[in-house]
């Protein structure tokens, strides 16, 4: 694959622009950061490709914690050890958590202006399109997945039937569908080491 | 409203550390636990102060975690912030950092191999489903439907055809609802 997403990735040079890097951002993260991070990470800063990015979102989802957090920790961590990890943490936090705070000072004094309440929907439908945009995109990433496209593409059905329909909880589906998918791709490894 | 006082700190800092642990899935996902606590059993908030406290914390920009700090800023200001957040943030910090290093050690090995392409397809799919939940709202309400699809679809498009940022896409948004587009 030559897509300009798949070239080697490259690395934080220094603390200061970890903190800055996440900093960034978080900021720039309304209604969710995980688009902004793929965005910036992977299309960007090239600190990581695609496939790294799902395989740290999967560690991330199956961990306790939000899953952009444990991503810059993790990030922070193989870059600079446990400086980066406290650093990218600061980054993704320090910032958002001022902005935050102010607004729930001013937020009761604006809340019933129609043009606030239409500002928001609006944001929230581009968070919504970015999501979804985000994991068509994603979706890339399964080129050369072990277990072959029907497997994946029955568990990614599977996923959102129970996730976007049923509304099931995370706690069951996650480490049931993560847990099959698993074994499965660990039997279709064997099966090919096998094969000479 | 039962008011909070600075002895009540150390038992909600050992309530949030175990909640971190249970926080599979997101922060979020402990929000019904965090209601149970601080509004059920405690009386510290009242639902429209729960209700509003994530709200905000959705619409700022940062990660949605930040709605723990929220929640303890409004129960006892700064403090209460510094205390919840520290609290949800320790335990599942060193797990993830311990969980990393271990699993970063070994990939090579086919077990971790495995893990991370038997993971992806539903965690590809976990981020649709998230997408789409969000964009429920507009499929429901009749008045939103035309114009709130619409801005889904193009920002879709958008983001699979241009390397436009997505502050851009944001912000184009909030003017198109603040003139009523949505």
């Amino acid at each position: 694959m030559s897509a300009p997403d798949d070239a080697p990735p490259a690395r934080p040079r220094s603390l200061g622009e970890l903190y800055l890097t996440f900093t960034l951002l978080a900021l720039q993260g309304f209604g969710g950061v995980l688009a902004v991070a793929h965005r910036t990470l992977c299309e960007r800063k090239r600190w990581l490709t695609r496939q790294e990015f799902v395989e740290l979102l999967s560690v991330s989802q199956l961990l306790p914690g939000a899953n952009i957090v444990n991503m810059a920790l993790m990030i922070g961590d193989r870059a600079f050890g446990w400086r980066g990890a406290v650093t990218a943490l600061a980054g993704m936090l320090s910032m958002p958590l001022v902005v935050v705070l102010g607004l729930v000072a001013v937020y009761n004094e604006f809340s019933a202006l129609p043009a606030v309440a239409g500002a928001l929907r609006g944001m929230g439908a581009v968070a919504a399109g970015l999501t979804i945009g985000m994991g068509l995109k994603l979706a890339a990433a399964l080129r050369g997945n072990p277990m072959g496209w029907l497997p994946c593409a029955t568990i990614g059905a599977a996923t959102f039937v129970l996730v976007a329909v049923l509304r099931a909880p995370l706690l069951w589906v996650v480490p049931g569908l993560g847990l099959t998918g698993w074994c499965y791709a660990r039997w279709c490894i064997a099966r090919a080491e096998r094969r000479p | 409203m039962n008011e909070f006082l600075a002895s009540d700190l150390p038992g909600m800092f050992v309530r949030f550390l175990s909640l971190s642990l249970l926080s599979v899935g997101g922060a979020i996902s402990t929000a019904p636990e965090m209601h149970r606590y601080l509004v059920s059993q405690n009386g510290w908030l009242d639902d429209a102060g729960f209700t509003t406290s994530i709200a905000i914390a959705q619409a700022a920009p940062g990660p949605n975690l930040l709605f723990i700090a929220v929640l303890g800023y409004q129960v006892f200001g700064l403090t209460g912030a510094a205390v919840a957040l520290f609290g949800m943030m320790l335990p599942s910090t060193v797990v993830t950092l311990a969980a990393s290093r271990w699993g970063h050690a070994r990939r090579e090995t086919p077990g971790v191999r495995a893990f991370v392409h038997g993971m992806a397809p539903m965690t590809i799919s976990l981020l649709v489903a998230a997408g789409s939940i969000l964009a429920l709202p507009f499929v429901q309400q009749p008045e939103h439907r035309v114009g709130g699809l619409l801005l889904i679809g193009l920002t879709i498009l958008a983001m699979l055809r241009t390397g436009i940022a997505p502050i851009w896409l944001i912000t184009i948004g909030a003017v198109v609802g603040a003139l009523g587009g949505v």
